[in-house]
């Protein structure tokens, strides 16, 4: 199939190993990767902060990136949760019917990365391995908003060589919420610390999730106190196979 | 404008709150057993989702239906002898209220639990006219006895341990000896209110539904002590908000179920009192029904808004939310908490009273998922924020937010900024990770570690694998 990527400004900028990855995983899948180069950002930050309008021509920008894709498939449940659930929503008081018709017709060919691999092509051992003992961290967007079900767990179920542990109260938001983490600070870090200490308590090496959005915000709380415990998006793991580790280290 | 001696915000307020361990466990474990317990009555109800389904377009059906409908219920209320006023405001509500108090001479009122009068600040406005207000509710006796607010909209005063109610009732009910078990407490607290139930003669309640058909006013609580105010007076003052009414008689099926099970866990509730009009010889002779508008007819004119309409008080969406786990009721500022309350607050009392509510919320979506009617408190949320941005003025984040849209419609520029970006961080990273920065990054790194920007984004590596 011919998937156009969509890598959002955050991992583009921010973890482009994250894109890197979801390259690697659809090729060796036998899919053809495309990247529109003219594409940015889903407008999420702006419309989530109460600029809704100002995102209106990120979201033209996206419909003129993506008009031809088959499929268009992202590593971020929170962006595609946004392109779903709020562009209809922001676009409800402009008068542009155009746009409007050509993102009702888009919006069904967006996928999330999980739920593109497990719901729309009915795979869900991808042929990964990776030695490490890893919790899965369900956020909010993935688990309430992108309803992506047991997509996740059922992939990383059959990742090789990998130990899956739960995540006590997995359903609690971590407190990232995007600006919510900066403009609510002390409440932000409140949530995060409670995320924290549940997975410390798994004993797992690896957190992951559907958003880098989250894992950075968990990520950089655990760098903080030096735990050891990383964070990793779903999409490297999948990526990853037995050429990617000598004697169970990474190469 | 709030000087800075007396913090008004969500932010400011949290901050203090958070800081309060004790605080956090109290609301955190209170908020965990209510939560455990709805969880396990709600997964026992087969057709749930129907039921919340059926309460949703109950709601929907009735707001959109709501002028003919308060029109039946004054027809219905007024039938069966009961006395209808509108008010436009709290002003107005109040009004009515102290006057048929001074009608009667009244000098002393007993109160059955209602945020709606919360809402108005009923209580102040009676005691400016010399009247006493008794709570009769046993948190909200606490609340009234402790000069507190309310931290919680269903268990008021759920911020306060044992060892606190009991100092508080020795203190302020006169007593020389109290122990801190709950049986002794409620006792003090029983002796106390009876007197008052026996010599009262004027009571006023709240409503949770009002019910067209037959003019009936209905109050769901647990103690008992609201039926005592409601049966035993002479007077009978029930102040309700507009979007309370229930259609039919046979409606009460469904919220009967949604609403004990969502708030307090029950499978039905303890105390559901029901009235109509006045019956010689029996109960109050004298009723009154105050029909409470405050802005709400402003809400439902507003397409998204008009949702919190659908609000039954459940408080399911506090005991489930995050961030009021964190910091409390008393960090919303308002007589409404939470979820409920960061949407209700600024649309009752206007954006002025309550800009940053809209903002206290990481949009997890639990409240959603939770609530009995389906109101999508993120969506609401959301537009609120729009609303709050809109009516402010100039800000820097104004303007980073116009030259952020400026820089991510052009990938040109987006890829420029990634390289000064790379050169800015540069003093202040180490291991990979930056530990300190200015304006938004300082309010990341104090607690947090934040990725430094990569020597090479995912664009750059994509041109060079051609």
């Amino acid at each position: 199939m011919r998937v156009a990527l969509f890598i959002t400004c955050y991992n583009d900028t921010l973890f482009p190993q994250t894109g890197i990855a979801t390259v690697r995983l659809l090729e060796r899948l036998g899919h053809t990767v495309e990247f529109p180069e003219d594409q940015t950002c889903c407008g999420q930050m702006h419309s989530n902060t109460g600029y809704g309008d100002e995102a209106i021509p990120l979201i033209r920008r996206f419909v003129k990136s993506f008009r031809d894709a088959e499929v268009i498939v992202s590593p971020s449940s929170s962006c595609v949760s946004n392109i779903r659930t709020a562009w209809l929503r922001t676009l409800a008081d402009t008068g542009d019917e155009a746009l409007k018709r050509d993102v009702a017709e888009i919006v069904p060919r967006v996928f999330e990365l999980s739920q593109f691999l497990v719901d729309k092509l009915g795979i869900d051992d991808v042929g990964a391995y990776y030695p490490r003992r890893v919790t899965y961290h369900p956020t909010c967007n993935s688990l309430r908003a992108l309803k992506v079900g047991d997509a996740p767990m059922r992939l990383l179920a059959k990742v090789r060589g990998l130990d899956l542990v739960e995540l006590p109260d997995a359903r609690e938001c971590c407190g990232f919420g995007g600006t919510f983490a900066v403009k609510n600070e002390d409440t932000s870090v409140a949530m995060l610390s409670d995320k924290m200490r549940s997975v410390l308590g798994t004993r797992a090496e690896i957190c992951t999730a559907l958003d880098s959005s989250c894992l950075m915000h968990i990520g950089g709380g655990l760098h903080r106190l030096r735990s050891g415990v990383r964070t990793v998006h779903l999409a490297e793991i999948l990526a990853s196979t037995e050429k990617d580790f000598i004697h169970g280290e990474r190469r | 404008m709030a000087s800075a001696a007396e913090p008004r915000t969500f932010p400011q307020l949290a901050r203090r709150a958070v800081a309060d361990t004790q605080l956090r466990r109290n609301i955190g474990n209170a908020t965990q057993t209510i939560r455990t317990k709805r969880a396990a009555v709600v997964a026992e109800v087969p057709d749930w989702e129907e039921l919340r389904e059926a309460g949703r377009s109950l709601k929907e059906h009735t707001l959109r239906n709501l002028d003919r409908y308060l029109v039946q219920l004054e027809e219905s209320v007024t039938k069966a002898g009961g006395q209808v006023h509108w008010a436009r405001d709290g002003a107005e509500a109040t009004r009515i209220v102290t006057d048929i108090a001074k009608r009667h001479s009244v000098k002393e009122v007993i109160k059955v639990k209602s945020i709606t009068t919360e809402e108005i600040k009923l209580n102040e406005a009676l005691e400016d006219a010399g009247i006493r207000p008794f709570e009769t509710d046993l948190a909200e006796l606490i609340i009234q006895l402790g000069d507190d607010v309310s931290s919680h909209i269903l268990v008021p005063a759920i911020h306060r341990n044992r060892a606190e109610i009991r100092e508080l009732f020795m203190r302020k009910l006169g007593l020389t000896e109290l122990s801190d078990r709950p049986s002794d407490l409620t006792a003090a607290a029983r002796s106390y209110l009876r007197e008052k139930f026996l010599t009262v003669p004027m009571a006023v309640s709240g409503a949770n539904f009002g019910i067209c058909d037959t003019g009936t006013i209905c109050v769901v609580e647990s103690e008992g002590n609201g039926r005592m105010c409601l049966t035993l007076p002479k007077v009978l003052v029930s102040v309700m908000g507009i979007e309370k009414l229930v259609p039919t008689w046979e409606d009460m099926e469904v919220f009967l179920q949604l609403l004990p099970r969502s708030s307090t866990g029950e499978r039905m509730n303890p105390y559901n009192s029901l009235w109509t009009g006045v019956t010689p010889g029996d109960g109050p002779q004298e009723f009154h029904l105050v029909l409470l508008d405050n802005r709400r007819t402003d809400v439902l004119a507003d397409r998204t808004g008009r949702q919190t309409l659908n609000c039954i008080r459940c408080s399911a969406c506090l005991n489930v939310c995050p961030v009021y786990a964190r910091t409390g009721g008393h960090a919303y500022h308002s007589e409404y908490q939470g979820p409920i309350g960061a949407i209700l607050t600024p649309q009752l009392h206007g954006m002025d009273a309550a800009a940053s509510l809209p903002f206290a919320s990481s949009l997890c979506g639990a409240c959603y998922e939770v609530c009995p009617v389906k109101i999508n408190i993120p969506e609401v949320l959301v537009h609120l924020r729009t609303r709050a941005v809109a009516r402010s003025g100039p800000s820097l984040e104004k303007l980073a937010m116009g030259a952020a849209i400026r820089m991510f419609d052009n990938p040109g520029l987006l890829e420029t900024a990634q390289k000064i970006a790379r050169i800015a961080q540069r003093p202040f990273v180490s291991d990979g990770y930056i530990t300190g920065g200015l304006g938004p990054v300082r309010q990341w790194t104090r607690a947090r570690d934040l990725p430094a920007v990569p020597d090479q984004s995912f664009r750059e590596w994509w041109r060079t694998r051609r």
